[in-house]
């Protein structure tokens, strides 16, 4: 539909439509006419219109009878009666079925301009409407996702979708990819929004504190336990619970959650209560539930119980073309938060970090940015405020040993295999370096 | 080939000084010749008794017949009251980027409203509804702003806030589509 208003005449008479057409015409709206009620709804079917104008006594189908299928139509127009002063009874009950107006025949030229003028102005106030309710109901809660890259599109349009479904939602990605961003994004735009978003981070936490963390517990259930204390999951009644580094969960615990998230209630640690509380989990996790699973190390019925929706958040080297984006940003961010003036980046240092691999994904980003505003000139980035040209230590090195294998590595490439160089650098002695050789099955190439 | 020109043709009697000025205002807007033709349409067929009004789209259509070749648009000058069968009365009457157009002293005239009469005053409305059709018939439509003669007026009262004159869009508008040969 173009910007201007348009009006459907219906009128059985040749000369109404007529007229009408051109009074509507020289007035710059968008003006069609139909000659009985079927033809007009025909046309309403294919065609959007603001005005429809519509005779009362038509052969056939009457206004009446027209007015009351236009209405369940999906975007029924603004309806006006016109009708002879005989039948201005039947005009009123037109306005008490949801007619926008009547006039009679025939009209002041200057109560159709008004009427017009008003019918437009409802047009206008509709359309607002309708672009505010799209606006209130678009995502909210996401200006901290940066990005456009299609990759990010598709988590966005995943998390649309899913927010305002009930169902249990797996995050996963790499650590930094912004997993807590997203299930905020979910709750906040969920019905659970005005509910609290409970988040617990099941890596930092023992068995027994994610225990009493989780159900509460009672006075005197272990030792300093001098109050009742509610749980995480009675804490978020209506709302939801976001269970992060998931895959952290010791079996003992899976059994639990799993027995909660299928009835919803749960007994205080020390407790003998039963509680009920409705929430909504999501879980995040930077592990492969799924080999989990088949290696035993995670329970099979509480990872499908958990994996209705999965959400996958690409890395950053997936969406890099998102990385100037972030950069900016984190600019913003930063330099609000310093109270200094938005300072640029250099070509080089932007080359440099589009050409970054990104191991530590958003986070690894913000904080190059972060210490590049902090140590540099106060104007402008440049390459040697940032940390690319050092070692980046890798964080998908996730165990002690690759990390002690390759410092070695690289201490034996550095002094040719020198073994007594190797391990003096090292601070071992020798035989703890050809034990560590052994352990590591290296070999000079 | 004749040059192209806008033709009055006088259904009715009108005052010579009247004519003279109309033609001056409409050529001094459009830059086209205008020339003044009068003619014996016997109107009574287009009298609506019930109404005791002139019905407005058969005078037009039957103008459309007498319009001569070398008219660039023609346009009838009229006494009576005008109607279109949806409108209790009209002042005038054209199809955007038709040929021809009317217009109706009728309801122009101060008597009609109880007021002293004015000549001046009338011709200058007459101009107004006439160059406001005219333009209608080269395919402008109603305009906004507050003094242009292409702004709607449905009272003599809104004829006389305007000016006889385009604005600066519609005038630009009127020159293109002159342009084009609409």
């Amino acid at each position: 539909m173009t910007d201007k208003v348009s009006i459907l005449i219906v009128d059985d008479e040749e000369s109404v439509r007529d007229s009408l057409y051109s009074w509507f015409i020289d007035d710059g709206f968008h003006v069609e006419c139909a000659e009985n009620a079927k033809k007009a709804l025909s046309i309403l079917n294919e065609t959007e219109f603001d005005i429809v104008l519509a005779d009362i006594k038509m052969p056939g189908m009457d206004g009446m009878e027209m007015h009351r299928r236009i209405k369940a139509l999906p975007m029924a127009p603004i309806v006006i009666i016109m009708t002879a002063f005989a039948s201005v009874d039947t005009a009123v009950q037109a306005l008490k079925d949801g007619a926008f107006d009547y006039v009679t025949k025939p009209f002041d030229p200057d109560d159709l301009s008004h009427l017009i003028r008003n019918a437009a102005t409802q047009v206008a106030l509709r359309t607002e409407n309708e672009n505010l309710k799209e606006k209130i109901t678009s995502l909210v809660d996401v200006e901290d996702i940066i990005g456009e890259s299609e990759a990010l599109k598709k988590v966005l349009s995943e998390v649309e979708s899913v927010a305002q479904s009930n169902s249990s939602v797996i995050i996963t990605g790499e650590s930094g990819t912004g997993k807590e961003l997203v299930a905020r994004a979910i709750h906040s735009n969920s019905s659970r929004k005005y509910f609290p978003l409970i988040c617990v981070h099941c890596g930092s936490l023992t068995e027994s504190l994610l225990e009493s963390e989780l159900f509460g517990h009672e006075k005197g259930a272990f030792t300093g336990a001098t109050f009742n204390r509610k749980g995480r999951f009675e804490m978020a009644d209506g709302g939801t619970v976001f269970l992060d580094e998931i895959a952290t969960v010791s079996p003992k615990m899976q059994i639990e959650l799993l027995r909660v998230l299928e009835s919803k209630s749960f007994v205080r640690v020390g407790g003998n209560k039963e509680i009920t509380s409705d929430f909504r989990v999501i879980c995040a996790t930077n592990r492969d539930l799924k080999s989990m699973v088949a290696n035993g190390t995670f329970r099979e019925d509480l990872y499908y119980r958990l994996n209705v929706v999965n959400i996958r958040i690409p890395p950053l080297r997936e969406r890099i073309e998102d990385v100037s984006l972030l950069i900016n940003h984190f600019i913003r961010k930063y330099c609000t938060s310093m109270s200094r003036d938005l300072i640029s980046i250099e070509p080089a240092a932007m080359k440099h970090l589009e050409e970054f691999e990104y191991p530590g994904n958003v986070r690894e980003l913000e904080n190059m940015v972060e210490r590049a505003i902090v140590v540099g000139n106060g104007k402008v980035i440049r390459l040697k405020d940032l940390p690319l040209g050092k070692e980046v230590i890798s964080s998908s090195i996730e165990s002690l040993d690759e990390l002690e294998k390759k410092h070695i590595v690289k201490i034996l490439e550095k002094y040719k295999w020198n073994i007594s160089r190797s391990a003096k650098a090292l601070n071992v002695d020798r035989a703890t370096l050809y034990n560590k050789i052994r352990k590591y099955e290296l070999k000079q190439e | 080939m004749e040059k192209p020109k806008i033709i009055l043709i006088s259904c009715g009697l009108f005052e010579n000084d009247l004519t003279g000025r109309i033609e001056e205002d409409i050529s001094h807007e459009f830059h086209y010749p205008v020339h003044l033709e009068e003619c014996n349409l016997d109107l009574s067929r287009f009298y609506n008794p019930g109404r005791r009004q002139y019905n407005a789209n058969g005078i037009l259509k039957v103008l459309l017949d007498v319009a001569p070749r070398e008219a660039v648009k023609t346009m009838g000058l009229l006494r009576v009251d005008l109607y279109i069968p949806i409108l209790t009365y009209i002042f005038g009457q054209a199809a955007l980027n038709g040929n021809s157009g009317i217009a109706s002293l009728y309801r122009l005239r101060n008597e009609l409203y109880g007021i002293q009469p004015d000549n001046a005053l009338l011709i200058d409305r007459f101009s107004k509804v006439i160059i406001h059709e005219l333009g209608h018939s080269f395919g402008l439509i109603h305009c906004t702003y507050p003094v242009c003669i292409m702004r709607s007026s449905t009272y003599v009262e809104d004829l006389d806030q305007k000016e006889k004159h385009f604005c600066y869009n519609c005038q630009a508008e009127l020159n293109r589509k002159k342009q084009l040969g609409l």
